[in-house]
């Protein structure tokens, strides 16, 4: 399959029996692809993983090569936009290599995606961070980048909160008051969210009773978790401050950006079928095909197509809980993200000889 | 009455006369992500139309534009 037909694929109504082989064949020809246009990514595997590339398997890159190294299967001339992570557990930061096609499809599939949740129709937007973080040109950060993404989804994009992160009450009152009877997005990243938007609701006393607004939030768990706040909890008190609205968490990364992990009404993230989710052992790295049991989290992606980065090997934890029988009737498989992995827990991909 | 090139030059704040069809978004710095979205708002506001996600993505260059902005007018 090509991507004009890949496009066309139902986001989350194929069974993993259907999606398998077409998955497979299509991964296998973009590392292919890879292979033939990537010098390092041919050393690479030449290197490390000789015998599994004959035996036409796809070995997964530690997502952290990406901070020493700039991958790329493209010409410098085709270079559009280098993306960068936000880093939040080392000075380095990933940097992306995109070209036109690649981001113009990375946008059309976050658009299938978010559309599955959002409904069809653009919708008004409350973005909690300032409006300045998606200033910078050329070389975007995480959060730019995942902000500039779901803008897309929004109209009369509202920012609520100050430059210096103080939250902008006015703004905020103002935006609610102007569609209280429609359906809103609210986005802004996890960590954000709680400490400079809820918290400080919460310590104002200030409550909203909303109820048609659908809040997207994102960026990990890793500063929550330090102060005890679970997905839960988190949940919970934001529905506290506003109101009985729906609340989704989502799992991504600037390394595999438009394939998003959506959180459903049951508490789980789904896999869209353009994207795949392995778990491997901390021991070994060896695939757990058993369901429920925690691991390295791997994601497969077949929009990674200016740079290598099809197959990586996350540095977070995951257990899949099953495969095309969640409660909330979504195909495929779903899971959930328990953390980051200690440095000590495993050795990267690159000194290890499975 | 503005035209969409009146639009063009102002939401990227660019001369009138570099506002040609076949300007292409992301060829000038000024025409990035960012002024994307400010420029499909003061279209939408002029207009006064709402595009689907689909045709701000598709929305690649300014002859295109004219074709998708005729779209929501018929």
């Amino acid at each position: 399959m090509n991507w004009d037909e890949l496009i066309t694929l139902p986001v989350y109504r194929l069974t993993t029996k259907q999606k398998s082989p077409l998955f497979k064949k299509a991964l296998q020809n973009l590392a292919q692809y890879h292979f033939e246009n990537s010098e390092d990514y041919r050393s690479i595997i030449q290197f490390l993983y000789p015998a599994q590339w004959l035996n036409k398997e796809v070995p997964p890159l530690a997502v952290s090569l990406f901070k020493h190294h700039l991958l790329k299967s493209i010409a410098n001339d085709d270079v559009f936009k280098i993306t960068t992570s936000s880093g939040t557990t080392s000075q380095h930061v990933s940097r992306i290599v995109l070209d036109k096609i690649n981001i113009v499809r990375q946008q059309k599939i976050l658009s299938k995606i978010m559309q599955q949740w959002l409904g069809p129709k653009r919708l008004p937007m409350l973005i909690i961070d300032h409006a300045n973080v998606i200033k910078d040109k050329f070389s975007y950060s995480a959060r730019g980048v995942g902000i500039q993404g779901l803008s897309l989804f929004g109209y009369d994009h509202t920012y609520a909160l100050h430059e210096d992160m103080s939250i902008n009450m006015a703004a905020i009152s103002q935006f609610f008051e102007t569609y209280k009877n429609q359906h809103i997005i609210i986005f802004g990243f996890t960590f954000i969210i709680w400490q400079y938007f809820i918290e400080v609701l919460k310590k104002h006393e200030k409550h909203f009773k909303l109820n048609n607004v659908t809040l997207f939030h994102s960026g990990g768990w890793k500063k929550l978790q330090a102060l005890a706040v679970s997905n839960k909890t988190f949940t919970a008190q934001i529905k506290a401050q506003l109101g009985q609205i729906s609340v989704h968490n989502f799992y991504a990364m600037v390394e595999q950006t438009g394939t998003i992990y959506v959180e459903c009404d049951a508490g789980y993230l789904h896999c869209p079928v353009w994207s795949d989710v392995i778990i491997r052992s901390k021991k070994d790295l060896s695939v757990i095909e058993e369901l429920g049991v925690e691991g390295v989290i791997q994601v497969n992606s077949l929009l990674a197509t200016s740079y290598p980065g099809h197959a990586l090997l996350t540095e977070d934890l995951g257990v899949i809980f099953g495969e095309d029988n969640c409660n909330c009737g979504l195909k495929g498989k779903y899971f959930q993200v328990n953390g980051r992995l200690k440095k000590a827990q495993v050795r990267g991909c690159s000194d290890t000889q499975s | 009455m503005k035209t969409i090139n009146d639009i063009f030059a102002e939401s990227l704040d660019i001369p009138l006369a570099d506002v040609t069809d076949d300007l292409s978004y992301q060829a000038i710095a000024q025409w990035d992500s960012t002024a994307h979205m400010v420029l499909i708002g003061a279209i939408e506001n002029h207009y006064d139309i709402m595009m689907d996600t689909d045709d701000i993505i598709d929305m690649s260059s300014v002859a295109k534009a004219k074709k998708i902005i005729k779209k929501y007018q018929q």
